[in-house]
């Protein structure tokens, strides 16, 4: 336990953390340079960490996954059944992103990702989440009024469709297929791919329409 | 019961702050945040369960005014000398005093490739019979709380609690973050996926054919009556 010290839990001033430098910047460097000194962090395993996720790792991967479903009615179905299994085919099995479920938009339904609790995110597919999606206000308020929130990003639901926000308590991770936007039809996966947003794979977007 | 953190329904937080133009990190001492944390969690000191915990034990007024990656920081440091692996000493003179004896298990640059991407499944193989199957209704514990440790690590938010559901889907057993979190074991259990009328969450809705899931271990579950 993180705190089996004499004062309760809440004692907040005495908190370990409080000994470190105010400014942020500072913190980190503080702390990188204690773990450094002593043998328990490596500088050049921090980069290789920072320029997986800077560059290897984003939602282009999760654009992949939605352009073959919208492309191959087979894969979609063993997407929707067991989407773990089918990224890891495609490589994209890994951390934050261990147990994936795809979800499915429809004229019926509009399904939208949400973790109430901290910033749960399927990083193999979708990459860092961005700084809104970590938010109190999102985190608060997209399970009570999912409307309002689509609102702000500029997402209106066609009349009759239900909403289904996904909070992501547990360790799956959820990937929103969007519907397959009109207009569309022919083209390949590659250029289906750009049509494939990252937030229209969490829910508060739709795909782009092709121009 | 409730922390800071559980905060699914609350009122008052205002817009979404959305950025459209926001690159993956916004500082860089964001990115150095993440990968700090990811390498000192790759020394096998803790689990998933507990580090979401340590960020759960930050104060409400610290929790409220840290950004996301200050919570992540300060965590971290709680979280290195509750257990023993740097001492209040040292992260006050901001130098390590020593080479620790934990150093062999250091995170060097040619294992991160596959260390990320072999992460850290939670699904657990078990004999028991689920209890519930789809399309059983279930009610949810209430109060949210942990019930092994007061005041603990749980993963039912509070808004969900004392509320009727329906099972959408099994996933079979998975570690229980209520005991994982406090070094009580793994106590695998099995986790489903509850869907809640948005009506019988909030009492009215934007719309009342709108739902919302959560992903809930059977412990936190009870047939409804």
């Amino acid at each position: 336990m993180p705190h089996d010290h004499h004062h309760h839990d809440d004692d907040h001033h005495d908190h370990d953390h409080s000994v470190l430098p105010s400014d942020p910047a500072l913190r980190v460097k503080a702390l990188e340079t204690v773990l450094t000194q002593k043998g328990l962090i490596d500088p050049a395993a921090l980069d290789a960490i920072i320029d997986t996720y800077q560059n290897r790792i984003g939602p282009q991967n999760g654009a992949r996954v939605v352009a073959r479903a919208w492309s191959d009615p087979a894969f979609r179905a063993r997407l929707l059944a067991d989407a773990t299994e089918v990224v890891a085919e495609m490589g994209l099995y890994g951390r934050q992103g261990e147990h994936i479920v795809a979800v499915e938009n429809t004229p019926d339904t509009h399904n939208i990702v949400v973790c109430t609790l901290c910033s749960c995110y399927p990083w193999p597919l979708l990459g860092i989440p961005p700084g809104w999606y970590k938010s109190d206000a999102y985190r608060a308020r997209a399970v009570r009024e999912p409307r309002a929130v689509l609102a702000e990003f500029g997402v209106t639901l066609a009349e009759g469709q239900a909403v289904r926000v996904w909070d992501s308590t547990a360790e799956l991770r959820y990937l929103v297929i969007p519907m397959r936007p009109e207009g569309s039809e022919g083209m390949d996966e590659d250029a289906l791919m750009a049509l494939v947003t990252r937030d229209s794979m969490i829910g508060t977007g739709l795909a782009r329409a092709p121009t | 019961m409730t922390r800071v953190h559980d905060m699914g329904g609350r009122w008052g937080d205002g817009a979404i702050p959305v950025n459209p133009d926001e690159p993956v990190f916004k500082e860089a001492w964001h990115a150095r945040a993440l990968a700090v944390t990811l390498a000192a969690g790759g020394l096998g000191q803790w689990t998933l369960d507990a580090s979401r915990h340590a960020r759960e034990l930050l104060g409400t007024m610290d929790y409220t005014r840290f950004s996301y990656y200050e919570k992540w920081l300060a965590a971290l440091a709680d979280l290195l000398v509750a257990r023993g692996i740097v001492t209040r000493a040292e992260l006050a003179a901001g130098q390590g005093d020593g080479i620790s004896p934990l150093a062999p298990r250091r995170l060097t640059a040619d294992a991160v490739p596959a260390v990320l991407a072999r992460g850290g499944p939670t699904d657990r193989a078990s004999a028991a019979t689920p209890r519930f199957a789809a399309g059983d209704r279930v009610i949810t514990r209430r109060p949210a709380r942990n019930i092994h440790v007061a005041g603990g690590h749980t993963r039912l938010p509070a808004y969900a609690a004392g509320v009727p559901g329906t099972i959408l889907s099994c996933h079979g057993a998975h570690v229980f973050p209520d005991t994982n979190a406090h070094g009580l074991g793994e106590a695998p259990e099995p986790l489903y996926t509850i869907v809640f009328r948005a009506t019988d969450l909030w009492g009215s809705a934007e719309n009342p054919r709108d739902e919302v899931t959560a992903d809930l271990w059977q412990s936190y579950l009870d047939p409804a009556p």
